[in-house]
Order: structure tokens, then sequence, then C-alpha cells
């Protein structure tokens, strides 16, 4: 067994860590021989380590083949997916890595979604662009530890040295002699093998991979999403199973007076109404919100049987939650000090002394998620044993949700992950499928499928944050910005974990606020006090959107103010290449850096620069443009990758927007499915379209956006469909980084800036609305 | 009420109120799942199937409107090699791929309609078929490949 697993469950935390410098010393110091040995012996590498932050996360990581891989006799190679597939190909893209190491043609490749079960697989939580910067090396190792496995088996059936034998696409070959044996005649043998140390493992070259690196191998599911057959949660259908929708209080911690379902049970295919009982009090994490669900024979029936219900809600609170008024605080927060969490130098002084300064303030609205297929699950319980199926990105924390909820063993709930359709953070939460599990229950375990539809989606989302900026710089005589300040409000996400501390905590400061690049030597970060009046969640990319929406809109109009090239500008600003070091920022709380170690994944703006260079050279970066045309730029680290994006938009007489062209680059560490990077970048300059024109706004406590009528998505007429993506070649000795976020944060203000260039107009308030209306 | 309905070439007779939208007709009554919900409110186009030769939104017609043979996603090629399927293979369009059964039907019909349409064609026909994974850059290069294989 080569478990890693979290320090939680190891017995002394330290000698985890000597292991990992241990293994960082074979990498270095005895690199030289080792490498030259291996290389002449088999092209293998030794065991290749940097350290990641996923033994942090709850569960850790798990490389032992055993748990992720089988092999039949027909040489049929089943690897488990852990992860959730929401889009980004992952479920492909971390089997594909094993397959790579484990020597196999993916032709023979099966996947088996896992259920979800932590001890045995390691953490499932699919979130924070984390999959492949945790999984990327317990993966090669279970690939790799499988293929030595069959090399073993095959060496001890010949009984000839181990040297002699090497395993290459299905088969092992026998060197001097020619002969072979596929994987399906090796199986048993190999499987049971134990495991080889860690230590001992070799792994492929760069220049041996078959897949990694590649981008030759479709996602798993190709085939059947084009022809219908791929189950998404909406699509789970058990024998005699009823279909169900809840009302539910329509202001967060909102209360039942009383309800009549009398009309709602003459609503042909009704077949019961109940109340759903839960006491609802924050913090509540990912409680259910309580209501009223109408359980039917088909999801139709349930709707018309609820929209026939009366029923009359106690707001509480929250009911006074008023976006415009609450936007009039935020703003007044953002225009008096605030809690600083970050100081360089002294910026008062430095900005008392400027000889010129340039301030603006930015709003970024509350935003849904949306993702096409609104949250839905599907759950029974028989013989004392709950089982369900839904679309989950955290399924283990949504089980154990479950088991609290029932008071059963945790062994007694199974949780089977269904594919989803999209998720963008919305499906980390299991509050409805803890409804589904509280409904089957008040159905005496019955199997039920509680379904939301778009209004509840958008009604009852955990939205992604509003945040007011302000912003302050001084430049000097020479041109140079010497102060610089930024403060933010925003209520946070931890007001559903914790008692409210009413401002960004330091995971949300970690993303874009504080670990910005700045090469000015007086900054203040500063934080200001705005108290969550509705749930506050994860949204693809997070507090990334509205910080670097404010900074690098903010380097455009310094750029302005100084009239200088504002690509000049943006890299001034980022300075000199150079990894910036913690201890001078300032920090009031330790950077967090996405849970990953800072040694394996420094802020390095040699990086940040030479994806700016990159972006600004494909787009022809400073060429002249006809008039109402333009050019924007902006660039942002985030979830440990580096992205900056030109975006050329033109916009005519009447303030119609078009976006003829986007530039991106993308250096994410080793790009293991740069297919798949592509797609998600394509779509991440997609969605900054959508979080340039959409919002949610609140009345009485109410989201006032209930479909796709009055919360507009971007679609193919307005979209940018000429995405062209750069991603910067590393070989695997480069820390993977995330891809599934880190494209959306720097097309909003790259937007921005470039309707600036065509029209000299700046958006600072969001959504764009009819601002760019003559 | 007993109505019948013809979907890829099968006739069913289903007993649900006239109004029911085909949509959850084909879901949860007769069980096929390939047709999907997004909005309900013919915003999104998740829901698109082929009533006769044209593309409508299931979530928004009544069942008992329907008077001409239906075709769903999973009706649209006996092997899953329409043009459209083929090329959206081709293009990789696929993220989530929820939205894909509504896009692949529409841009059927749109072939269908209009054999090689322009750009802006292709736009007017799509977009009312909402992706939210941001998948139009390789949809709109899909539906151009397929015009050429058809
Ligand atoms: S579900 Fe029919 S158009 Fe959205
Ligand atoms: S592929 Fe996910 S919504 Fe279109």
């Amino acid at each position: 067994m080569i478990n890693v697993r979290a320090p939680t469950t190891s017995s002394n935390p330290r000698v985890r860590l000597e292991n990992v410098s241990r293994r960082q010393f074979l990498r270095s110091a005895a690199a030289v021989t080792a490498f030259a040995v291996a290389a002449e012996i088999s092209g293998l590498e030794p065991a290749l380590a940097y350290e990641t932050g996923g033994a942090q996360m709850p569960h850790g990581t798990v490389n032992d083949p055993h748990v992720f891989v089988s092999i039949d006799s027909s040489g049929i190679v089943s690897i488990t997916a852990h992860r959730s597939e929401m889009g980004t190909g992952i479920r492909t893209s971390l089997p594909m890595v094993v397959a790579d190491e484990l020597e196999a043609d993916w032709s023979k490749v099966r996947i088996v979604q896992a259920l979800a079960d932590e001890p045995r697989y390691g953490n499932q939580d699919t979130d924070g662009s984390r999959s492949m910067r945790h999984f990327l090396q317990p993966m090669r190792q279970v690939g790799a530890a499988m293929r030595q496995m069959l090399e073993s088996a095959a060496a001890k059936q010949w009984a000839v040295p181990l040297s002699e034998v090497q395993a290459s696409n299905h088969e092992v070959l026998h060197r001097p002699t020619g002969r072979k044996l596929t994987y399906g005649e090796l199986a048993k043998a190999a499987m049971d093998l134990p495991t080889p140390q860690l230590e001992a493992l070799k792994f492929k070259p760069d220049n041996a991979f078959r897949y990694m690196g590649h981008g030759n191998v479709p996602i798993y599911d190709l085939f059947d999403i084009t022809v219908g057959k791929a189950q998404y949660g909406y699509d789970v259908r058990l024998p005699g199973m009823t279909y169900a929708v809840i009302a539910r209080p329509p202001v967060v911690g909102g209360k039942l007076r009383s309800f009549d379902a009398m009309e709602a049970l003459k609503v042909p295919g009704v077949v019961k109404v109940l109340e759903l009982k839960v006491s609802w009090a924050p913090p509540a994490a990912f409680s259910p919100l309580g209501g009223i669900a109408v359980v039917a024979t088909n999801t139709w029936a349930a709707i018309k049987g609820r929209e026939a219900l009366k029923v009359d809600w106690e707001d509480g609170e929250n009911g006074a939650y008023d976006s415009a008024a609450y936007r009039q605080q935020m703003a007044e927060a953002a225009n008096k000090p605030g809690r600083v969490e970050r100081t360089q130098g002294d910026f008062d002084k430095a900005f008392a002394g400027a000889s010129k300064v340039v301030s603006a303030e930015y709003y970024v609205p509350h935003l849904a998620q949306a993702s096409m297929e609104p949250l839905v699950a599907t759950a029974t319980i028989r013989n004392g044993e709950c089982e369900v199926w839904a679309p989950l990105q955290y399924p283990f924390g949504a089980r154990e949700a479950f088991a609290k909820l029932l008071e059963l063993p945790i062994d007694k709930v199974k949780v089977n992950v269904t594919l989803l359709g999209g998720g963008f953070g919305r499906k980390c939460q299991s509050d409805f499928a803890q409804e589904a599990v509280l409904l089957s229950k008040a159905l005496d375990g019955a199997p039920v499928k509680l379904a939301w539809t778009r209004e509840d989606d958008l009604h009852h989302a955990f939205y992604h944050t509003v945040t007011y900026s302000r912003l302050d710089a001084g430049v000097d005589s020479s041109g140079k910005v010497i102060a610089w300040r930024h403060r933010s409000v925003a209520p946070t996400l931890f007001a559903n974990f914790k008692p409210d501390p009413k401002r960004e905590q330091a995971i949300e400061l970690g993303l874009g606020l504080a670990d910005v690049a700045l090469d000015i030597p007086n900054v203040r970060v500063e934080t200001g006090e705005a108290a969550a009046m509705t749930r506050i969640g994860w949204f693809r990319s997070v507090n990334n959107i509205p910080h670097a929406f404010a900074v690098q809109s903010f380097i455009g109009e310094i750029a302005e103010a100084l009239g200088k090239d504002p690509k000049d500008v943006l890299l001034e600003i980022i300075g000199p290449p150079r990894k910036l070091e913690l201890d001078k920022l300032g920090l009031t709380d330790p950077l967090w850096n996405y849970g990953d170690p800072y040694s394996t994944y420094p802020v390095d703006t040699g990086r940040l620069a030479n994806v700016v260079n990159l972006a600004a050279s494909r787009a022809n970066w400073g060429r002249s443009l006809p008039k109402g045309s333009g050019l924007g730029i902006a660039a942002h680290r985030s979830f440990l990758s580096y992205v900056a994006t030109v975006v050329e938009v033109g916009v005519d007489s009447q303030g119609k927007l078009a976006i003829p062209r986007v530039e991106t680059a993308i250096d994410c560490g080793f790009a293991v499915n740069p297919e798949r990077i592509r797609s998600q970048i394509e779509g991440a300059a997609v969605m900054g379209l959508s979080n340039f024109i959409g919002e949610i706004s609140f009345k009485n406590g109410r989201a006032e956006q209930g479909n796709f009528d009055n919360y507009p998505v971007a679609r193919i007429d307005n979209a940018p469909t000429n995405v062209r993506v750069h991603i910067v070649p590393n070989g695997s000795d480069v820390p993977a980084g995330g891809v599934g976020e880190p494209g959306v944060p720097p097309f909003l203000p790259a937007l921005c800036n470039a309707i600036f260039a065509a029209t000299g107009k700046r958006i600072r308030s969001l959504p764009a609305g009819d601002q760019l209306r003559v | 009420m007993s109505i019948e309905v013809t979907i890829n070439k099968k006739s069913y007779t289903v007993d649900v109120p006239p109004e029911t939208p085909l949509l959850w007709v084909l879901r949860d009554v007769i069980g096929l799942t390939g047709t999907k919900y997004g909005c309900g409110i013919a915003q999104c186009g998740a829901c698109t199937v082929h009533v006769g030769s044209d593309a409508v939104r299931s979530c928004i017609t009544a069942v008992s409107d329907v008077a001409k043979p239906i075709t769903t996603i999973e009706g649209l090629d006996v092997d899953g090699n329409h043009p459209v399927q083929r090329a959206w293979r081709e293009e990789r369009v696929p993220q989530c791929g929820y939205c894909q059964a509504g896009q692949i039907m529409q841009a059927a019909a749109l072939l269908d309609e209009i054999k090689n349409p322009s750009d802006q064609q292709i736009c007017d026909a799509m977009v009312g078929n909402i992706c939210r994974c941001g998948c139009y850059q390789r949809i709109q290069s899909a539906v151009r490949r397929a015009s050429r294989g058809i």
C-alpha cells in the first residue's frame, strides 16, 4: 500500500514532511545519476514529487492501484474516476493520466464513476480547480505502479530478470526474445501482486507520453451525449418513483405560517402534499430551507400542484434585503477606513505626496450559477439503508449530511454520482439532495425524485457575492505608481459556517485581492463591513471576478490618466520577474494560496508577465483599429495558474457590442489535456460575457429574477465565438495549476478596457445594462 | 385522457391531461430522458425536439397539440450517426453536455431546411439554445462542418 493520506489520519505530520523533502532530494541531488541510470535501462524517470495541498484536504489523496484500476482477462482496463464531471472533462482526464503511465491502449479503457467514498478514494470535493492539481501525481503513481506489477508478473511467468521486460501499449515485451504477453493474459497475476513502494516507482519521461499533453483523447461520454444516453441527475428513474417539487420560503430564514393544500390536491397527478420541516437557523451550512413538498406522478403535475398551493410565509429579518439600499451601504463602507489586510510602506504619506491621483469605484452584483441542469436528486430508503443519485460536486460531504439527517451510520448511506449538467459551484452545496432524502423519509422510504425548476434555481441559489470596491492610486512626477489602496466590501460565504464575520475572510482575500502582484512601494488593502442577507456561495472563480475586475480596470484607468499604453502600465505594475516574498507583503492573515504550498506554487511575476506578452503579441497589440473598435487587456493569477486576455470589441452607433476576437494565454503548469483546457478557456470567455450582462437583485428579501427571460446569459449571437487559446508549454515537472476557473476573471476587465478603448466609456458598475447606449 | 403520439417511429398512448407539455410526457411518462428541461418557458432550447420536420420547444407544446410524428435525440439516427451528431463529435463540442441534445436537434432542423446556412443563418437558428458552459464557438464550427457533410 502506498496511500498518501491527510495528516489528520497520520500520527505525526512531521514524518510526512520529511518524506516530501526526501523525495525532493531524489529529484535534485540524486537526480543526475538516478536519471542517467534509469534512462539507460528503460527510459523511465524515478519517482517525481512536488508537494501539493492534496494531502491537507479531507481524506487527502490515495494512490493505490488496487483502488483505482482493475484489469480483466480480456484486457479491458477499468479505471475509477473519483471526481465529479460537470463539464471540465476531469472524468476523462484523470483516468487518462492513469492509462498513460499504465501504457494502456485507451480503446480498451472503461471508466467507472466512484461512489461517494473518500476514505477509499481520497478527497472528492470537486471545486477550487483542484482535481488535476492534487491528483495528477497520485494518478501517475497509480498507473506506474500497475504497469510495474504487469511487468513483474510477466518476468515471473517467463522466469527472466525484470530488467529485460517492458510494458508497452497494452502488452509486456521480453526484449531479448521478442515474446509478448497481453495485459489480459497478465491481469490476474499482476493484480495479485503487492503494490510497489512509492520510492520504487518509475515514471515515463514526457517524450514517451501517449495521451498526456496531447489532447488526443475525446471525453469518455462524448458519444452518449450526442445520442441522448448520457445520464444526468435529472435523468434518474427508479421503479415506482414519484416526482416532487417544493415551495420554499422566498426569503432566506423565512418561516411557514400556514398553508392550504386543497386546490393543489385536486390537480390531476398530485398524490400528496406535505410540510418539509427543518429548523433553519444561521449558520446553516448547506441545510435545506424547508417548505411544502408537492408529490406527484410526474414533474409537471408536481409543478402545477405547487402553483395551486396557498402558502403564508413569515419573511424574517432578511425580508429587508434590498439591493439598491444595500449598494448604498456598501459604497459608504468602501469610502471609509476598513480592516487592514495588507500593508507595505506608508500609503497615506505617499498618496498625500503624489503628483497625480487616480480614484475609481466598481460594483459587481450577485450572480447565480444557473447550470443548465437545475438541481435535482433522487432518494430511497429500504431496509434501513438510504441510496441517493444526484449531480453532486461534493458527494462525500453530502453523504455525511444524509447520514446525519437520518441518524444512520455512514455505511448505511450510498451515494451515486451522476453526470452534472454544469455545476459552477452551486452543486457543492447538498441542500437539494438533503431535501430528497428528507422527503423519501417522509414517504416511508419510497423512491422520489426532487426536482428544482429554473425559478427555484434562481430564487434559492447560494449566490455569487456582491462587491463594491474603491481604488486609489498616487503617481509620482516621473509617472510611476507609488501608492495603491484597494478597499473591498463584500458579504462573505463564511456566514454559512460561523457567526457572520461581515467581511471577506482569508480565503476570499486569497482570491485575487491580497495576493496581487504590485511593484508599488506603498500598498494598502482593506476590507469593509457588509452583513450577508442571503446565502452566499461558490460561483466559478468566486471573488476573483470582482477583485480582478476592479484591479485590472483600474490599471486601465491609470494608463488613461497617464496617457500611457495600458499593456505597458500593466507590465510596469507587475514589475520585474520575481517570486513574491510573502513576508514582505505585510499580510494580516497568512496567504491562503488556494490551499497549496507556496513553495510549489509561488506568485511568479515572470509567468504573469509572460502571459501578458503572449496574449498581446497574438492579438497584435497596438494595431490600429477603425473607429468604434478597440482592444483591452487584463491579466490575473488565480487557482495557481496565470491567464492574460486581450478582447477586441466593436461598438456600433446604437451601442450594440460585438466581440470579434479574444486572445487568451494561459500558463497552468503542465498542460495535461490541452484540448479540454482550450474548451474551458473558450467557455470562460462566454461566462465572462454572462457576468457582464447578468444580475440577481433583491427586493423585500426576494431574488427578483426567476428565469432566463430576466436573468440573461450569453447566447450564440452575442457570445465570443472566436476565442484563440495559447497554452504556455511546460514539462510535467512544472506543477499543474487550475484550469476550470482561471479563465473567467480577466475576461470582464479586458472587455471593459476594450470598450473604453473603443468608445471612451468606462463601465465600472455591472451589469452593463444600457450603459453602452448613446 | 388517452392521447396517441408517435415518437421515433413508435406509437404510444398516454393518459395525461391534454395540456401536459410534451417534454414531461417524453421524460417522465415514456422515459425518453435525452430531451432535457432547462427553463420550461421556451427560453433555453434544451427541450428541443422535432415535430414533423420543425424544431419545437417541447416544454411549451401541449401533448394534445402534437399532430405530426415526433423525433427526439434518441431517434435522430438509429446509430447516432446523423451528420450533425458526427460533426458534434469531430469538433468535440460538449462540455457538460446537458444542453447538447437540444442544440443538435435545433441544428439538424436548420440543416434540413437550409443545406448551406450562412453564419448569420446559423446564429439566427441557434440563438434560442443556451449553453451555460459556453460551447458556442464549437457549435458554430460543428454546424458548418455538418452542412458540408449533408
Ligand atoms: S426547457 Fe424548453 S426551452 Fe428551456
Ligand atoms: S455543454 Fe454544458 S450547458 Fe452546454
